[in-house]
Formats: C-alpha cells, sequence, structure tokens
C-alpha cells in the first residue's frame, strides 16, 4: 500500500531527516515506487526458511580486556564543527 | 607504458628504467589533462603523493621492495586515509580529513604502494552510475556521454583512461563489477570477510566488500593477496591463513565446469551483452571447459531483497552523520532537533536520503517481520540456491549487466530503473560469495562499448576464479583495449 | 475507600568491572579529562567497527550463574536506534531478542529485624550493551558539553519481574542485587559515580485485579534513598490521580531529589520506535558449556548459599544471616570472627555483630572495613562472655575500651579494670544475705506476689559488685534464699 505524505513526514522524523514541503510530494512518489517493488517479497514462501544475517554462520570472535588506545582527542577534534575544553558542543539538550 | 601491467611496472621499477616518482609525475600530469573532463578523481595531492614515491624509490634503491613497491594506486574515497579529505562523494564529509588508515589503505601503504589521489563515487556508495556524488558525474572515458557505472564509478573511469594502474572499489550490490564491466577493465569482489572493512565507511554491512579494479585478473590477483588478510578490529574478518591470488593463474581449464544459470539468459539482456558472453563462453569451450545449465530460481527476488536489506543497514549506519563530531553542520538552526535535521537534510543528497527513509520504513515497528525478516529468509533462499548450483559446475558465468553504459542523466529520476542495472550482480552479495567481471567484447553503437562477462567462484575460491579469468585473457586481447582519448 | 496494590518492575544498568571498554581498546576508568578516553571507535568515525571484549561476557557469565539464569549458548547483539548527541553512532549496542542471560531470581529479606519477611524477586534478563556519553549542561553559551569518555562502557542491563509491592521491597531487592554484584565481582557498585544504576517502572491497580496498571518509569535512580522516596511518591501521586478520576499516561519520569518529587520528561523522540534489528557488524555471542563451567570453578560462595549454610549450621534468623550476608566486608569480618570464637560461639557472634558493632557504625557512620574493632579482637570479646568470665553487660565495658583504642587486649582490660565476673557461690551467697538484709521491704514485696520485688533486689546486687556477679548465679542464688526463708515464715 502507497504511503501517505503523513507518514513520509514521520519516517523522515525518525531519521531526522527534514523535507521541505516542495520535496514531500516528489519524495513521497519516488519511495513508493521503490516500495512496490520491495513489495514483490510478499509473494514468496518462506515458511521454515532461518532468516540469514550474515554470510557466514560463525560465532563473534572476542577481544582480550586490555586498554589499548591512548588519547588522541586532539586529532579527532581538529575535525569536529565546534569544540570547547575538550567537549563537543551541540544545541542546548533538553531532558 | 601507461598501458603496461603491474607486473611490467614492477619490473620496470625494480630495473631502474623508471622511477616511482617519475612514473607518479606522469600519471598526475595526465590526471590533471584528463580529469576536467572525466571527473574521477575527487582528490589528488601531488606533494603527498610525491612524498609516498620518493619512499618508495628508497626502498627500491636499497633492495628492500616487494612486487608492487612503487606503482601508484588510486584509492575510492570510501577508504579512510589519514591526512588525506575522505568524502564518501558527499557533502556530509565534504570536510573530513580522516584522522586515521583504512585497514586497505595500511597494507596497500606496507606494500609499497603509492597513493595517487581519491577517487570519485556515489555518495555512500548508493548508486549504479556515479551521478549521485556531491561532486558530480563522472564521465565514462569510452563515451563522455554515458555512465561509467557506480559505485565505483571514480576508480573504474581512472583505470580505463590510464590515470592510475590499479584503482580499489567496494562492492555492495556490484559496485565493483558494474563499473568495470561498463567501463572495461577487471574488477574482484572477495568472498565476504576476506578484505577487511575496517576503515571502509559502511554501507551496508552484511554485504560491503571491498576489492581491486585493475587491467587484468593477473593484476587483480596481485593486489587481492595485497589488500586481503585477517583483521582483528573487523568481527567479521575471516581468520584464515593468508593467500597468494597468483597461484591458480597458469592453471588450464581443461575439464572445468561452467554453470550458467538460466535465469541471467532469459530475457532482459541486451542483445549485444548477449553475443558478447556467448562468444566469451565458446572461447571457453574452445579451451576445453564445459558448460552446464544450473538453476538460481530466487535470484529473480535478489533486486527487491536487497532494496530492504541494503537500505535498513545503512539507515542506521548513517545515523552517526550528525553535525556533532565530524562533517558538516548546517550554519542556522533552532535548536537540537532541528540541528539534526537541517544537517542531514542539506548534507545528504536526494539517493542517499531516500535509501535512509526506505531502511527506516522497513525497520519500523509493525513492519520489520513483513520486510527486513522476509528479505532476510529471501537472502537464506538466494544462498541456498547457489550452494545447489554449485553442485553441478566449478563457476558460474553470465553477464555483469543487463547493457552496456547508459547515457548520463538516462535512469537518474527513476530509481526503480537504477536499481536494475545490478540485477546480475547483487545475488552474489547477498550470499557472500566472490564475484568478479572482465572485459568481453564490445557493444553499443559502433560497437565501442565495453561489455563484461561475470565470474562467480564458490566461497574462497578465489583463485581459481583469477586463474580462469587469467586463461581468457591470455587468449583474447579486450582487456588490453583502450579508449581513443587516452 | 478503594485499597491499592503497588507493582514495581526494576531495570538496573550495572557498570562491568573491565579495563578496556565493551567494544573498543579505550580505558574505562572515571574521571578522566573530558573525551581523552573516547577512541575512533567510541566517538563512531566512519568506517570503524566493534569488536566484543571477553571480560565483559564473562562478567555476564557470573551473573548468571549466581542468580541461577538460563546462560544462552547464542546470543545475539540488536542495534537501537536512536538519535541523542551522547550517543555517537546514532545507534545503541544491545541485545533484543536473544539477551545472553534469560530467567533467574533474587531472594530478599524485606524489613526490619523481629518484622522482616523473605521474599524472592524473579528476574526476566540480563542482557550486554554499552553506556552511552555524558552531557554536560554547566552554561556553554548556551549549549551542552558532549563528554564521550563513558560512551563504549559494559553495561548488563538486569530486568525484574513486576514482582515487587512496596518500595521497600524494591530497596530490598536493590540493595540485594548490588551486594551480589559486588561479591561476584562484576561491579564496584558506586553509585555517586553512576555505576550502579536503577529504573523503577511503577504501577498501581485496585487490589485482587489481575490487570496490571498503567506504569510510569522512574530514571537513573542514584541512591536507595532516592529510590525509596520516588517511588513513595509516584506511588501516592498514582493513587491520587486515579482516585480524583484521573488517568495514568505511560511515561518516563525524572526524580527531584530537592521538591522529592517525579516529573515527567520531555520525550527523546515524539513517537519512539527504536526499529531494534540485529548488529551487521558483530557475529552471534556463543558461550560454551566448557566456558560456563571455567567461570563456575572461579566462583566464590554466593549470598544466597552463604545465607542458608548460617540459617542451618549456625541457627542464625534469616534477617541475621541476611543483614550477615549483604556484602562480602561483613560476611568475611563474620567469617574471621566466627573461626576465632568457634563455631558453637557464632550465634554470640552474630549478635554482637549485628548489635553493638553495628549500631556504632551506623552511628559514626562508619564501614565495616573502618571498624577500629578488628574480627579477632570480637572474637576473643565473645569467647570470655560464652566462657562466663565477664557477663554481657560487662562485654560491652569491654567494646568501650577497645573502640576507643585505649586497649587492645581484652583479657588485658578484664583483668586491669577488675571486671571479671563473681561466680564464686559462696561469696556471692555472703553478698546476697547483705542485700536482703539492708532491704527488708523488697523482700516483703516479693513474698506478697510482687515479681517486680525481686528485680529490684537483683539490681541491688548487681549495684553492690558493678555488674560483676554472674546474673545466672545471681538469680538463682537469690531465689533459692528467698524460698528459704518462705520456710521460715509463720503461717497467716
Amino acid at each position: 500500500m502507497p504511503l501517505n505524505l503523513d507518514q513520509i513526514e514521520r519516517l523522515a522524523r525518525l531519521a531526522r531527516i527534514e523535507i521541505s514541503a516542495a520535496d514531500g510530494g516528489e519524495t513521497r512518489d519516488r519511495l513508493n515506487d521503490v516500495f512496490a517493488l520491495i513489495e514483490q517479497l510478499q509473494a514468496a514462501d518462506t515458511r521454515g526458511i532461518e532468516p540469514m544475517a550474515h554470510a557466514f554462520e560463525l560465532a563473534q570472535r572476542l577481544r582480550e580486556d586490555a586498554v589499548t588506545e591512548s588519547d588522541r582527542r586532539e586529532a579527532y577534534q581538529a575535525v569536529a564543527p565546534e569544540v570547547e575544553a575538550g567537549l563537543y558542543l551541540v544545541p542546548r539538550v533538553m531532558e | 607504458m601507461i598501458n603496461s601491467s603491474l607486473k611490467e611496472l614492477g619490473a620496470a621499477l625494480a630495473e631502474k628504467r623508471i622511477s616511482s616518482v617519475e612514473l607518479a609525475t606522469l600519471l598526475i600530469e595526465r590526471i590533471e589533462a584528463l580529469n576536467p573532463t572525466l571527473n574521477a578523481f575527487i582528490t589528488v595531492d601531488r606533494e603527498k603523493t610525491l612524498a609516498m614515491a620518493r619512499d618508495a624509490d628508497r626502498r627500491l634503491g636499497a633492495g628492500l621492495a616487494g612486487p608492487l613497491t612503487g606503482i601508484p594506486l588510486a584509492h575510492k574515497d570510501i577508504f579512510c586515509s589519514e591526512g588525506w579529505l575522505t568524502t564518501c562523494g558527499s557533502k556530509m564529509l565534504a570536510n573530513f580529513a580522516s584522522p586515521y588508515d583504512a585497514h586497505v589503505v595500511q597494507l596497500m601503504k606496507a606494500a609499497g604502494l603509492v597513493t595517487l589521489g581519491k577517487t570519485n563515487m556515489d555518495e555512500f556508495a548508493m548508486g549504479s552510475s556515479n551521478e549521485t556524488s556531491f561532486y558530480g558525474p563522472v564521465k565514462n572515458p569510452w563515451d563522455n556521454t554515458r555512465v561509467p557505472g557506480g559505485s565505483s564509478g571514480g576508480s573504474a573511469a581512472a583505470v580505463a583512461a590510464r590515470l592510475t594502474p590499479a584503482a580499489t572499489g567496494t562492492d555492495t550490490g556490484g559496485s565493483i563489477r558494474q563499473p568495470a564491466a561498463l567501463c572495461g577493465l577487471t574488477g574482484v569482489k572477495p568472498t565476504y570477510g576476506v578484505v577487511s572493512r575496517y576503515g571502509m565507511i559502511a554501507f551496508a554491512s552484511s554485504l560491503d566488500q571491498g576489492g581491486p579494479m585493475a587491467k587484468s585478473a593477473e593484476d587483480c590477483a596481485l593486489l587481492l593477496s595485497a589488500m586481503s588478510g585477517f583483521d582483528p578490529r573487523d568481527s567479521t574478518s575471516l581468520d584464515r591463513p593468508a593467500e597468494d591470488y597468483r597461484r591458480d593463474l597458469e592453471k588450464p581449464l581443461a575439464g572445468l565446469k561452467i554453470g550458467l544459470p538460466r535465469e541471467f539468459f532469459a530475457a532482459g539482456m541486451a542483445a549485444d551483452v548477449r553475443e558478447a558472453v556467448d562468444e566469451a563462453l565458446a572461447e571457453y569451450r574452445r579451451q576445453g571447459a564445459v558448460t552446464v545449465e544450473v538453476s538460481l530460481p530466487s535470484s529473480g527476488l535478489s533486486v527487491p531483497a536487497y532494496y530492504v536489506i541494503a537500505p535498513a543497514e545503512a539507515s542506521s549506519n548513517l545515523s552517526r552523520f550528525d553535525g556533532v563530531r565530524y562533517g558538516y553542520r548546517a550554519p542556522e538552526y533552532t535548536d537540537l532537533a532541528d540541528m539534526y535535521c537541517k544537517t542531514r537534510a542539506q548534507g545528504f543528497g536526494a539517493e542517499v536520503k531516500r535509501r535512509i527513509l526506505i531502511g527506516t520504513y522497513v525497520l519500523s515497528h509493525g513492519y520489520y517481520d513483513a520486510y527486513y525478516l522476509q528479505a532476510q529468509k529471501i537472502r537464506r533462499l538466494i544462498a541456498n540456491d547457489f550452494v545447489q548450483a554449485f553442485r553441478h559446475c566449478d563457476i558460474i558465468m553470465g553477464p555483469t549487466t543487463p547493457s552496456t553504459a547508459f547515457a548520463l542523466g538516462a535512469k537518474s529520476d527513476d530509481p526503480v530503473e537504477m536499481y536494475l542495472s545490478d540485477i546480475y550482480t547483487i545475488a552474489v552479495n547477498l550470499a557472500g560469495l566472490p564475484g568478479m567481471s572482465i572485459p568481453c567484447g564490445f557493444g553499443g553503437e559502433g560497437g565501442k562499448l565495453p561489455v563484461g562477462l561475470q565470474l562467480i567462484g564458490n566461497y574462497f575460491d578465489e583463485a581459481r576464479m583469477l586463474g580462469v579469468a587469467h586463461r581468457y585473457q591470455l587468449a583474447t586481447d579486450w582487456h588490453k583495449r583502450m579508449p581513443e582519448e587516452a | 475507600m478503594m485499597e491499592w496494590e503497588i507493582v514495581i518492575g526494576l531495570e538496573t544498568h550495572a557498570q562491568l568491572r573491565t579495563n578496556s571498554k565493551i567494544f573498543s581498546g579505550s580505558s574505562t576508568a572515571f574521571g578522566a579529562a573530558p573525551n581523552t578516553q573516547a577512541n575512533a571507535v567510541d566517538i563512531a568515525l566512519p568506517g570503524v567497527l566493534p569488536v566484543l571484549n571477553r571480560a565483559a561476557v564473562e562478567c555476564a557469565i557470573r551473573l548468571g550463574l549466581a542468580v541461577g539464569g538460563k546462560i544462552a549458548a547464542r546470543s545475539i547483539f540488536a542495534r537501537k536506534n536512536y538519535f541523542y548527541p551522547d550517543l555517537p553512532k546514532g545507534y545503541q549496542i544491545s541485545q533484543y531478542e536473544t539477551p545472553v542471560i534469560a530467567g533467574g531470581s533474587l531472594a530478599i529479606v524485606v524489613g526490619q529485624a523481629g518484622q522482616s519477611y523473605e521474599k524472592t524477586v524473579a528476574l526476566t534478563r540480563a542482557h550486554l550493551e554499552e553506556d552511552a556519553g555524558k552531557s554536560l549542561h554547566e552554561d556553554f553559551h548556551g549549549k551542552s558539553g558532549i563528554d564521550l569518555n563513558r560512551a563504549g562502557t559494559p553495561l548488563l542491563e538486569i530486568v525484574t519481574e513486576p514482582d515487587m509491592r512496596s518500595a521497600a521491597e524494591a530497596v530490598a531487592y536493590a540493595k540485594a542485587l548490588h551486594a551480589l554484584v559486588r561479591w561476584i565481582g562484576i561491579c564496584d557498585g558506586n553509585m555517586q559515580e553512576g555505576s550502579f544504576r536503577c529504573d523503577a517502572n511503577v504501577s498501581v491497580r485496585p487490589r485482587g485485579s489481575e490487570v496490571l496498571g498503567t506504569r510510569r518509569e522512574i530514571k537513573n535512580l542514584n541512591s536507595f534513598r532516592f529510590m525509596q522516596q520516588a517511588i513513595d511518591y509516584e506511588v501516592q501521586w498514582q493513587i491520587a490521580t486515579l482516585e480524583d478520576g484521573g488517568r495514568i499516561e505511560q511515561a518516563t519520569v525524572l526524580f527531584d531529589p530537592a521538591t522529592g518529587e517525579t516529573r515527567a520528561m520531555r520525550s527523546k523522540e515524539d513517537a519512539q520506535d527504536y526499529r531494534y534489528f540485529p548488529d551487521p557488524d558483530l557475529l552471534p555471542l556463543e558461550i560454551s558449556p566448557d566456558w560456563i563451567a571455567r567461570v563456575k570453578a572461579d566462583l566464590p560462595e554466593l549470598p544466597a548459599e552463604m545465607k542458608a549454610r548460617f540459617e542451618s549450621e549456625y541457627r542464625l534468623s534469616a534477617y541475621d544471616a541476611a543483614a550477615l550476608t549483604a556484602g562480602r566486608e561483613i560476611c568475611v569480618y563474620f567469617a574471621d570472627c566466627v573461626a576465632a570464637a568457634g563455631r558453637e560461639n557464632a550465634k554470640l557472634c552474630a549478635n554482637w555483630l549485628m548489635g553493638e558493632l553495628a549500631a556504632r557504625l551506623n552511628k559514626e557512620g562508619r564501614e565495616i572495613s573502618a571498624a577500629p574493632i578488628p574480627p579477632l579482637q570480637l572474637a576473643a570479646l565473645v569467647r570470655r562472655i560464652a566462657d562466663a568470665t565477664i557477663s554481657n553487660k560487662i562485654g560491652k565495658e569491654v567494646f568501650d575500651a577497645l573502640w576507643s583504642g585505649e586497649d587492645k587486649d581484652v583479657d588485658a582490660v578484664i583483668s586491669d579494670r577488675g571486671l571479671k565476673q563473681i561466680s564464686d557461690g559462696g561469696a556471692l551467697e555472703a553478698l546476697i544475705d547483705g542485700v536482703l538484709a539492708a532491704n527488708p521491704k523488697s523482700v516483703e514485696e516479693f513474698r506478697a506476689g510482687k515479681e517486680k520485688a525481686f528485680n529490684a533486689l537483683v539490681g541491688q546486687l548487681m549495684k553492690a559488685t558493678r555488674g560483676k556477679a554472674n546474673p545466672q548465679q545471681v538469680n538463682e542464688l537469690l531465689r533459692r534464699k528467698l524460698s528459704d526463708r518462705d520456710v521460715l515464715r509463720p503461717p497467716d
């Protein structure tokens, strides 16, 4: 079932992407084309089939509990939009 | 020199017929001349490149060189390279100088390869035409009105135009093989887990794999041997002994069983592609291989399954681009939520935003089972199809793409049409198998556009697959053809 | 008036005591300068990937064994997607459908000595996840500062069934869990530093109702006192709201210690939808029976096992046994004390530990590890009481001397101060005769049937001996003397 503009806007809010009023219709139409494509999956009979999340059925490898990292704050914050006193700054967080 | 194989370049460097600095300078000059038209590179940094070349020359002089020392290489701009701008083709990372090296970049440095620059790509590797790049489309060197394919379109165009002897690429649904086919080169997507994903900016984590793009299978074997190997920083990296992927290059083809999937040879393949592929298969038969029909009954659902799984993973992988710690931040906003929404609206292009929204939808409450879980089940069916098929053959062959390179803009307004360009390549990623594309002729108007033959190996069968490709390249010269402008 | 039943479930986040983070090699040490312990993985640079820390998994196995939960042979890490500045990836790696631990339970003792009861709280699950960073709201020109040092610190989230029926039960559970995680060495339990944080899901329903009421979740309770206050406030607020004809809306609330009230948070997302899915960067976590067996062999005797042992072997009450196993330190103190005093004196050791020692520590706000009387001294004191060298009452005087640090040796205190109990029958008899002669009125009253008068006579005797008379002997002798006189008494 095609999605309407409200549903698209809800997705955009979840994904934190602003959609301008002008682009809303175009976005909706293109997305609905894709949703029609993936709707084909519904026809397949997958009863009893295990979902496949990874290429191989392997177990997670574990890391030994050792501190291997040193402080590289200066290098990392050199590419940050806004920092002060070693902190990343953002618009005030409300709780 | 520009059409030499890596082996020939290595010999020339070793015998001091040319220095790494001379080679790098020659290629930088070619890039300066041709890149304004092709737009294959996003970043070229003569000083950094020449410093690496000088270092390589010292190693060559000191007799400390390996087979790749001093040879220039371009990296797809998805690989984090310390000190280099690493944009992933996006405005979001247009100012991101990476503070670290990807595993692949480290290995290539260690092998003595000289970084020539960072190549253009579809934004965050989402595209099949290289038209979604923030840095503009790449032109196909064989016909500048056409796309080079994507998402590793810059790497493909750069190798095709002989701006670099080789390049790295990544392949999530065909992003190495499809542009290799459309640009007339050899490109390999290894078995999932063979090449570390650490430092390779993630698109769809369970499908992404890095690999080499070069002129020949022999070159790719050499490069893959250098760029693969276990990496403890990637939990999905496979802990296997290092391999020399050249080991089966000379193995004869007699008795080789080639599986031809019925579904790949059904309607949908353009006549010129069909003709070139059939002729390539005939050459294999001449060399003693036999062809058998196999079936991949679920492969018809690979495109819709892929367009659930890949966007789902991408929607989550791309959440880190929020304007807080690096990358683009919108200049104006009212509060935190507005900063996020504007940053992401302005920093991402249309196709990336589309895929994030698709992924958000298929993972959202009430839809997860119907889409995401169902797609993963179909992924299993597709993988099982290949297991069945490999009971009857040693290698699978077919077309890489349904047609030769299409015109710029032809599909850019129709995402679904664009997605179908990867109809033959996507199933390989879903199964995690190795695959490659090699040039097998020309099609299009006037027969000037390359056609690719796709080879799909069984898990970890890269060496054999490369050998099968190499035997064909010994008998043909499609891979040596260059576009006129080059 | 309707009677209400309170229903509480707790979710506890215990930071695990590992050296490095759950998915990276950064240090987890507390208190470093901002963002100096946040590496490429922790700040989520493009291209980085997580690798799971073995020690974090081992902590989960320890807890699973300690609560009798089922340790999953195969569990899955999932991504919980939401945007928040202290969450660098835009998702938290957690476990969703298949957690590492399922089920299990924790026995608790609720209430004060004498009126306590035992209860078992069922656990739903425990899962591994990563902690977020911190948002600092000090004024950075009206902005918030983000410190990601804490991001990626391993957490075990331990979730109960909605089994608790009062704030006291919730606090008793939280204390028992707090003691347990420290006991098995998986968490330092430092609540000020946020190492052990609880969220309480609180609802009320008419007593007898089978249906759960709508719950509100009180977030981030970082002290037991606040937990008690917050739940008490929340419960009375919910009941008042319902009795006024209002409805409870599901919400996340914060407790404000300054006002003692709870208030609803501004929601993080208008419509919360975390879009959980298995993390494609991580493979299934497999835990072999071998590994579990190795961890089990390495586990200390657990508090529940010890509590049962104390009750059966030492005849301690459930309350005392629970109190003495509420923490590793008190338990070790008790064990050392019993070892020196003799098992037959275990009950007396417990009485002194739970009585005089606990009261003194409490009064001075000290931990048992800082008690001025070491277990061996207390054991010596207990032995002297047990062998009747001194009375229990005189024991307190000795205790005071030891506490003040004036003296270290129990026997020296007793002899130096002449505290040895008078247990010589002849001497006591003479003293009793004197007291009887001096208090004819009390004797008369006793004869008239006033039992109180007996106590007055004992008191006089104790006064005369400065408390050193053996109380048991005094009792016996005095009764005999008084009854002897009864024989002599002329008929009415």
